[in-house]
């Protein structure tokens, strides 16, 4: 089932073609590596889906709807969760109350329900049934901001995981992760797409995505330069020469 | 008993018993006052995050409000202070919904401005009462008779603790969650689903109309108002009681404002140069204490946890 459908998406910046007509599609319970040089436009792409700036030509259709024209609040209401490449928590507010911002986003849409509490027995256990997925248990209390970025990174994940989403955008995740680190957050990534969630992966570790994904998708320079399984691109002469230079 | 035995035998302490009560009253009706629009300026820039160096504004329209609707078209105190609020608020929302929608550096310029204009109007057009300002403006009877001043006092503290339940309530729901994540970090509060315009504007209406009510309950204690009431010093006043206090805390602002607001009454030195003053202090606060006096971080908060956990580990 196709969750995603990206069709031919372009984004300039003053002129300059940060993505230039790119189309792929994602499904759920598939974890899609998007894999690119520095300044490939990655990370604009993650922008362009999650609605912090519109795409300057082509289409975003999630579930058969589109996304063009929606603010970032209400693409994450219809399911795309995020993590951000330089990490975001709410830095001041603790692990919990990280957690608990995100699974307000069905009630956000009312004024009456959002005047409601937020400490509701329910949604406390799945708070903490979240926290525990990740293990950030025993960090429950902690202030964001005294986090190492290992545990940062999970809490990211545990927040976009409380939108209940049906797909999920992660922005280098194992960036500045110990070998350790990165493997855990591997393994919770794999749990993830067994949930059916369809899961975006920028990474620049090869090992980490030639060993996650079934299909990679290579940026460079804004454009799609291949597509396929990882063998595929492994020996694909247009990528080998997008990350080490032409022959001279 | 032995107090009113005492006074009766000497009249002349009577008066100057009664000029200290009145002058006190005063004064205490003030600080109320001040912690009012302390606690309102806090619903915007320490619970939303978002500047303001016009609050003063809101105050003013509030003020303008009450008195233009009670000396000029006759409505009774119980309408004119209620409909400050209002208005103040709905001025708030036609003004805050495209300023907030600018970066954070623009917005304090931005309510600076209408501080400012806000202030001119008053001043010169003549509906306002221009420089004269407007007054005729009493204190609210009730049961047949004007309210005295203690009364007047006990009015508004009323109406204070009804709107410090309210933000309890607020602490508690959904959007005080919104707002917290709002001001840690738009765009990942974006990214969670909270509309982070609407809920600017929504501490920017409740702060506003509050405000208003503020200016309602002080046009009414003042009877007689003139725009310099309403100035961008004063705004700078009710911020530096907010930061001073503690900025984000519940109780910080209202702290604030008492200590603030009592220093000048102390000594007179203090009332005239009280900007100045205001100004080193929050510059010395923004330097050494950045949370306020009530902040987590806190000289005073820790002082305080250190002594509770002593005698919770004693006892």
């Amino acid at each position: 089932m196709i969750l995603l459908e990206v069709t031919k998406l372009s984004k300039e910046f003053d002129g300059l073609r940060a993505l230039d007509g790119v189309s792929f599609t994602a499904e759920g319970g598939e974890i899609l590596g998007i894999i690119g040089p520095n300044g490939a436009g990655k990370t604009t792409l993650f922008n362009l889906i999650s609605g912090i700036y519109p795409p300057s030509g082509g289409e975003i259709n999630f579930q058969g709807k589109s996304l063009l024209r929606l603010k970032p609040y209400q693409v994450s209401r219809l399911g795309i969760g995020r993590t951000f490449q330089i990490v975001r928590p709410f830095q001041n507010l603790d692990v919990e109350t990280n957690v608990l911002v995100a699974f307000g986003h069905h009630v956000y849409s009312s004024l009456w329900k959002s005047a409601g509490p937020f400490r509701q027995p329910e949604i406390q256990k799945e708070v903490r049934a979240l926290i525990d997925k990740v293990g950030l248990q025993p960090y429950f209390k902690k202030i964001a901001k005294n986090l190492p970025l290992g545990f940062k990174k999970r809490l990211e994940i545990a927040r976009a995981l409380a939108l209940q989403p049906r797909l999920l955008l992660l922005d280098e995740p194992s960036a500045g992760l110990r070998f350790e680190e990165s493997a855990q957050l591997m393994e919770l990534i794999r749990q993830v797409r067994d949930q059916g969630i369809g899961v975006l992966l920028i990474e620049h570790n090869m090992h980490v995505v030639m060993d996650l994904c079934k299909r990679i998708v290579v940026l460079d320079h804004g454009s799609k330069i291949a597509e396929g399984a990882p063998e595929e691109i492994r020996s694909n002469s247009l990528v080998i020469q997008a990350y080490l230079g032409k022959e001279a | 008993m032995f107090l009113s035995f005492h006074l009766t035998l000497h009249p002349l302490r009577l008066k100057v018993l009664k000029m200290i009560s009145g002058y006190l009253i005063t004064i205490l009706i003030t600080i109320l006052i001040y912690a009012m629009l302390a606690h309102s300026l806090n619903l915007i820039t320490g619970h939303a995050g978002q500047i303001s160096l016009g609050h003063a504004a809101f105050f003013g329209i509030g003020a303008y409000t009450s008195a233009m609707l009670y000396a000029e078209a006759g409505f009774p105190f119980w309408i004119s202070v209620p409909l400050a609020a209002v208005v103040a608020g709905i001025v708030g929302a036609l003004l805050g919904i495209p300023c907030l929608r600018v970066r954070d550096d623009f917005l304090a310029i931005t309510t600076m401005g209408i501080n400012f204009v806000v202030e001119a109007i008053f001043l010169y057009i003549p509906f306002f009462g221009g420089a004269m300002g407007i007054g005729g403006i009493n204190l609210p009877k009730w049961f047949g008779r004007e309210m005295t001043k203690p009364e007047y006092f006990f009015l508004i503290l009323v109406a204070f603790v009804l709107l410090l339940l309210l933000d309890r309530q607020l602490g508690r729901s959904w959007i005080g969650l919104a707002w917290a994540s709002v001001r840690e970090d738009e765009q990942a509060a974006g990214a969670m689903g909270v509309d982070v315009v609407r809920f600017k504007v929504l501490a920017f209406i409740l702060g506003s109309a509050i405000a208003g009510l503020a200016g309602g309950f002080y046009a009414h204690f003042l009877t007689f108002i003139m725009p310099q009431n309403f100035g961008f010093g004063q705004s700078i006043v009710i911020l530096c009681m907010v930061v001073f206090g503690g900025i984000g805390t519940r109780w910080g602002p209202i702290v604030g404002a008492v200590i603030l607001g009592i220093l000048p009454e102390i000594s007179r030195p203090i009332m005239e140069y009280r900007i100045l003053i205001y100004g080193v202090l929050l510059l010395a606060m923004m330097r050494f204490q950045p949370g306020g006096l009530l902040g987590t971080e806190s000289i005073l908060s820790k002082a305080f946890r250190r002594t509770f956990n002593r005698l919770s580990s004693s006892g």
